[in-house]
């Protein structure tokens, strides 16, 4: 079928004429976290609640995609902006189901599954006074969760495909000259001005002309274009049509990886719902452009998401990167023109589109223009997925919108940009997270993955988990980073088991410096940087290790030992979490550790309220 | 083919545009070292010994020689500081991988690497992954028995699913291109052993002399259209 302008617009309005015949739109997050923490089963209950009470002809319940602050669900919103509850059932869904019931009945707010303000007994009721929501700035992640992903119709309501059909009105090189005029680049970590990308494969010899988008994201800590791909894969089809527009791609591929089941769903049933409405394949729209796209399943190896190595994986060869001094605009994918940037940008195109480049670059910095969405993770209170304006301040990120450091800590590091970044200390929080800032302290953008760091994390340990990364997702295609990561990974590995010799440092620095020099693609040459900028800013925490032989996060096992002191009042609580029984004492008497049977989990230490066990 | 001007190490060349410049050092006689290129091969830039530097305007980076195309303007420099680390870096952690392999000792004592600092390895072989064997089965042979498998430090070259492959015809072309002899190949009585799989020899229908397995003479036969008693004769008496 090919739908009319009108045709769509009127299933749009049919749509949302509806939904305004309900009394109340609940949206249950279902996206990862939510998922992970009891969404289905509570909106299950919920469902058979509104079904028993007789509300299901006032209260629709929408199942939708990630709403950001996973560390908080499962979530549920009333409405636009009505009313936010969350952790839903964290205690018991029964109890939670019955208490939303209540509310739907008689309109008396839920106050136990308020979320907590700053002040005592302050609560919050909408979403838009939760500072993690209040202090973003949303454009690829505003409809995830807010529509139903699996319907074109919702995507439709929400002015969907609108900037598709522009796009299409207008001539291939004003598309490519609005998103140049914006400013746009690539949210993959690479940075590069899209436009010039674009428009070098639009002027380069071939056809058919390939358009890819990379859902493959692979970075530890790093689930936002997992949550863009699931929770509005329509928006990332009507960017990458757009792109092929422009471009005059022939054929389109969205790379995404295999473990994101429900992502690959999502999109392939989004592609056939746009090839069902005519904004997929033949006569796109009635323009007389064709474009289709395939999605295509990564095999699992981390080095897939390296522009070279995912097209090797898409033409069903081994996921190798090769030399880029020919440019994959011009000898990409089968050897032919080939333009592949990330699903985040691709879903920021029809925003440009629809609003104007100059809105677009009216937001951000002067290098770095719009948005980008990171995964807010780690040691902070309010982890997630969030969306901010480029140059914010990494300070504001964490402890506005992050809620700051749990347990009262200190904030001692952010690692930004993956295994191929780097980790950020304190001195440098007052820094815009922009794509040249983030460079010049020696870490990157990356995808957007943002793990932060308390002081009861070891740098030292840090860089061992990256570089364990490292190794095993090395293609193994070059000497330097197969050898030369591995070899690094055994040094740091001698220096955290207390191994470690004097020259160790250096003969680091001069190993990641030969690897980033020599190594054959980008995810080699920036393998080291984990190792070097923690060495950068925490050298005297390696030292330490090696020198002192002592861990000064007491996170290396091998270099610390749990001890109790004085403030011991006997409370046996410690005794009860220690795995292998090694507390002995008794009651309101001060306990002791048995070295020996010490494991070094550090149970007792998290366990214990009264400072009284120490690690040395 | 167009001709650029290009300088290597200040020496002025012009050289066909787009040829690879390792090519064009080596035809002017300037030395590139290298480990996974082979002239009728070509290249792959797996080893990362043949790099070199190149300045362009203001900016100066390094790059594969092997896969680096000859352009208009570009100044190359062979020797640098930072090629010599690259280079002995390599050489010592390929030594610290392959300590059996002779030739990679003796490259590596030729940069200036005296020891290794790496604990070294003892289930790698002599291999040092160039990937030349399977490239040379792939597009000269033309029967694609290797492969690689595996990622990161467990890669290697192999048959599919490590089983004797059913499409190998046992001409020991890998071997012979080993840069290292990793690829373990002896015929005895009559029988070729390799990769795992034994390979009945013919015997010269004159001389008598077991010259090449039978399954490679087929194959051969196959697809040149040679005859097969033409064939079973060797080279020597033919």
């Amino acid at each position: 079928m090919q739908a009319t302008a009108e045709q769509i617009h009127k299933i749009a309005q049919e749509h949302l004429q509806k939904q305004r015949a309900y009394e109340k739109v609940l949206h249950v997050c279902f996206g990862p976290g939510c998922l992970a923490s009891g969404s289905k089963p509570a909106h299950e209950k919920l469902s058979a609640a509104v079904e028993r009470e007789g509300l299901s002809r006032k209260v629709l319940l929408k199942k939708v995609g990630c709403m950001g602050l996973c560390g908080r669900g499962p979530l549920v919103v009333v409405g636009d902006d009505e009313v936010f509850y969350q952790g839903i059932g964290k205690r018991s869904v029964d109890d939670d189901v019955e208490m939303l019931v209540e509310y739907l009945k008689t309109g008396a707010l839920a106050e136990k599954l308020l979320m907590d303000g700053p002040e005592k007994g302050k609560k919050y009721t909408h979403m838009s006074e939760v500072p993690f929501y209040s202090c973003q700035k949303k454009m690829v992640m505003e409809d995830v969760g807010r529509i139903d992903p699996d319907s074109i119709d919702e995507y439709l309501a929400a002015g969907g495909y609108t900037a598709l059909r522009k796009a299409l009105s207008m001539k291939p090189d004003d598309i490519i000259e609005s998103v140049k005029k914006a400013g746009l680049r690539g949210k993959g970590g690479g940075g590069f001005l899209a436009a010039t990308k674009w428009r070098s494969c639009r002027d380069a010899h071939g056809s058919p002309k390939y358009i890819m988008a990379n859902g493959d994201e692979g970075d530890p800590g790093a689930f936002m274009d997992r949550a863009l791909m699931e929770g509005n894969p329509h928006l990332v089809l009507e960017g990458m049509i757009i792109g092929a527009f422009a471009i005059a791609g022939g054929q389109g591929f969205i790379y995404v990886r295999d473990e994101y089941p429900l992502a690959v769903q999502r999109l392939v049933a989004a592609t056939a719902e746009a090839r069902r409405l005519g904004f997929l394949g033949e006569d796109i729209c009635g323009s007389g452009f064709d474009f289709d796209i395939r999605i295509v399943r990564g095999g699992g190896a981390f080095v897939c998401g390296e522009s070279t190595a995912l097209m090797s994986s898409i033409e069903g060869k081994g996921g190798e990167p090769r030399a880029k001094y020919v440019h994959t605009v011009e000898h990409g994918l089968w050897n032919l023109p080939s333009n592949l940037n990330n699903v985040e940008t691709w879903a920021t195109v029809p925003h440009i589109i629809n609003k104007g480049h100059e809105w677009f670059a009216s937001i951000g910095t002067a290098g770095s223009k719009g948005t980008k969405a990171f995964s807010l993770v780690g040691k902070v209170q309010n982890t997630g997925i969030i969306e901010v304006p480029m140059g914010m301040t990494l300070k504001e990120i964490i402890f506005d919108l992050g809620g700051g450091i749990p347990k009262g800590r200190k904030f001692k590091a952010v690692q930004t940009g993956g295994p191929s970044g780097g980790c950020i200390p304190a001195d440098h929080l007052d820094k815009p997270v922009d794509f040249d800032s983030l460079y010049d302290l020696g870490s990157m953008m990356g995808s957007g993955g943002m793990i932060v760091m308390d002081e009861r994390d070891c740098m030292v340990d840090v860089a061992r988990y990256f570089l364990k990364f490292l190794v095993e997702e090395s293609c193994g295609k070059c000497v330097p980073c197969r050898e030369g990561v591995r070899r690094m990974y055994e040094i740091v590995d001698r220096i955290a088991s207390g191994q470690g010799r004097s020259g160790d440092l250096e003969h680091l620095e001069e190993l990641g410096k030969a690897i980033q020099l020599g190594s054959l693609c980008g995810l080699g040459q920036s393998a080291p940087n984990p190792l070097l900028s923690t060495l950068r800013y925490f050298r005297e925490e390696y030292e330490a290790h090696i020198t002192k032989k002592k861990c000064p996060a007491g996170v290396c096992k091998p270099l610390i030992k749990f001890t109790v002191n004085e403030k011991c009042n006997g409370c046996m609580v410690c005794a009860r979490e220690c795995p292998t029984e090694c507390i002995s004492g008794e009651k309101q008497k001060p306990h002791v550790i048995e070295q020996d049977k010490c494991v070094r989990c550090g149970n007792c230490f998290e366990a214990c309220r009264f400072d009284a066990v120490t690690i040395e | 083919m167009p001709k650029v001007n290009l300088s290597v190490d200040g020496k002025k060349i012009q050289a066909d545009k787009g040829a690879f410049l390792l090519d064009v050092c080596r035809d002017n006689h300037i030395p590139v070292p290298s480990l996974c290129h082979n002239e009728a091969l070509g290249s792959d830039g797996r080893c990362r010994l043949c790099v070199v530097e190149v300045r362009r305007g203001n900016r100066t980076r390094m790059v594969t020689s092997c896969l680096f195309p000859a352009a208009e303007g570009v100044e190359a420099i062979t020797q640098s500081a930072n090629i010599a680390l690259v280079r002995k870096t390599v050489l010592e952690l390929l030594w610290a991988r392959c300590p059996e392999s002779d030739e990679i000792a003796r490259l590596a004592r030729s940069h200036g690497v005296s020891d290794v600092r790496y604990q070294k390895d003892n289930d790698k072989g002599k291999c040092i992954l160039c990937n030349l064997c399977i490239r040379t089965c792939e597009s000269v042979v033309g029967v694609s028995a290797l492969g690689l498998s595996g990622k990161g430090p467990v890669k290697k070259v192999t048959t599919p699913f490590d089983e004797p492959s059913e499409t190998c015809i046992g001409c020991g072309a890998c071997a012979f291109v080993c840069p290292t002899g990793h690829i373990q190949m002896w015929d005895k009585e009559g029988v070729r052993n390799i990769w795992g799989r034994k390979f009945e020899m013919a015997a010269c229908a004159k001389c008598g002399t077991h010259f090449a397995p039978l399954y490679q003479l087929e194959y051969i036969s196959k697809t040149s259209g040679a005859s097969m008693d033409r064939l079973r004769t060797c080279p020597d008496c033919r």
